[in-house]
């Protein structure tokens, strides 16, 4: 589940560095926007077949890599 | 019976001082005294839309029932089925006040609808989170004295910030250590103390001082002149001192209640892009913005593959968006051009960030860049501000001020 993730990660933000540093904020260092955030959501629900509303989606408990993967974690 | 507009005068600060003193102790032993917090929020409705504006008071309460109900048969609705059109109808219904309110100006020679009152474009965006949110069935429970405690919370109901939901039940149930409590109100002190710095001396001096002597300069001049110039600056000034200061009151007053209201500016003027400003200036706007019009379309366009380019998708998604921002700021041509004026700027940020992305060894990046980028950042934001302003209407076709 987590390579998945990561996988998804670096796809959408085009850059290794998801892979490498799993703390890094993906808002603050302009690797994700709300476009972005969008994609994420959509991949999580057809490859993870989680599924998250755009209102549950709060940025500060989603801006790192580590904390995407816990929340995917915790939604199976 | 006396009328006192929020936040405008010492006498009101005095009264919710006084008024406050009960809850700030009773938070102090741990203690949430609800019934007492009621009874003043009540009090300073009743100070706000009572007296002068009773009208505007009978036009909130008929709101406010009607709101209410709406969220509750919408609620009881989604317990049972979920069909698109519903949801729809329910946030037409919705919004059908606040577009009457918006719209009866332009067709009524700038006459007011009855049924408006202050802050009901602010109490709109909180009713219609909760219906999104109901949908997407974050919101489970509907407790009519929560929503109602939600909607009528004081500090905040002229102008925003805008709360959210659940955020603000969490808050308003929460028992918070004294520390924790000691630690909001030395906060609530800073930014109410930075609110009379901001509100009373920046925005008056720009705003009651300066504004009105180049106002009248640049009329009398007439067409395009320096004084133009002048007055984007100090409008500019006077409109974030005045908006910042307004609300880091209601942040403040909201702490000392021990609900942490979120900020609605940081440093909008540091901003290295026009997107960056849109995460520092009225921030709970634009994140409501973003959250409940633009993610949502943008999910809806993705998911059912209606357009393929993800640029253009953006671009319509940030059309629309600042369209709309552009007529709820009221139907007038100007701001409107506002809304598109940023609108277009927000497409040339991200066509340029693409750009940057992709030809980052090239581009050189420093002090000096950092600062040109702010640089151009402020004047593009005081420029679409002198649009805001309205003033271009008077000085192109009415050459005076009324």
């Amino acid at each position: 589940m987590k390579d998945q993730v990561i996988e998804i990660l670096q796809n959408l933000t085009g850059s290794d560095e998801v892979g490498k540093d799993l703390d890094v904020n993906l808002f603050e260092s302009g690797l994700l926007d709300s476009m972005g955030t969008v994609q994420l959501l959509l991949e999580l629900q057809s490859q993870c077949g989680i599924d998250v509303p755009v209102s549950e989606f709060e940025r500060s408990e989603w801006d790192t890599p580590n904390k995407i993967i816990a929340k995917v974690e915790n939604m199976q | 019976m006396p009328n006192i507009q929020p936040y405008q005068n010492p006498t009101y600060f005095l009264i919710l001082g006084v008024a406050l003193l009960p809850i700030m102790i009773g938070m102090l032993f741990g203690k949430k005294l609800h019934w007492y917090q009621t009874l003043i929020s009540f009090a300073f409705l009743v100070l706000t839309f009572g007296g002068v504006k009773w009208e505007q008071g009978i036009a909130l309460i008929g709101y406010i029932v009607f709101e209410v109900c709406l969220i509750g048969l919408y609620h009881l609705y989604r317990k049972k089925k979920n069909a698109t059109w519903v949801f729809c109808s329910a946030v037409i219904l919705a919004i059908i006040p606040l577009v009457i309110v918006k719209v009866t100006p332009a067709f009524e020679n700038g006459q007011v609808a009855l049924i408006g009152f202050l802050g009901i474009s602010y109490l709109t965006f909180k009713v219609v989170q909760m219906i999104m949110e109901i949908r997407d069935g974050i919101i489970k429970e509907f407790k009519p004295w929560l929503v109602l405690q939600f909607l009528l919370f004081f500090p905040t109901i002229s102008s925003g910030p805008i709360d959210r939901y659940r955020r603000f039940v969490k808050d308003y149930n929460k028992i918070v250590t004294r520390d924790k409590y000691l630690n909001l109100l030395d906060k609530a002190v800073w930014y109410i103390f930075l609110g009379f710095l901001y509100k009373f001396i920046l925005a008056y001096y720009f705003g009651s001082r300066l504004q009105p002597m180049v106002a009248q300069l640049a009329l009398s001049h007439g067409g395009m002149s320096w004084w133009v110039v002048a007055y984007t600056y100090v409008y500019s000034m006077h409109l974030f001192f005045d908006f910042a200061g307004y609300s880091l009151f209601a942040v403040g007053i909201s702490y000392i209640m021990g609900i942490e209201t979120p900020m609605n500016f940081n440093r909008p003027f540091k901003a290295h892009n026009i997107k960056d400003f849109w995460n520092r200036w009225h921030m709970t706007l634009s994140f409501w913005f973003r959250d409940y019009i633009y993610m949502r379309l943008v999910f809806f366009i993705m998911k059912n593959k209606l357009i393929k380019s993800r640029i253009t998708i953006a671009n319509l998604g940030y059309l629309t968006l600042f369209l709309i921002m552009g007529f709820w700021h009221g139907v007038t041509w100007y701001y409107i051009v506002y809304g598109l004026f940023h609108a277009c700027a927000i497409i040339l940020c991200d066509a340029w960030l693409r750009f940057k992305k992709k030809h980052q060894a090239r581009i050189p990046s420093n002090k000096f860049t950092e600062g040109l980028a702010i640089f151009i950042t402020f004047n593009t934001v005081c420029f679409s501000f002198l649009i805001f302003s309205g003033f271009l209407n008077v000085l192109f076709f009415h050459g005076t001020l009324n």
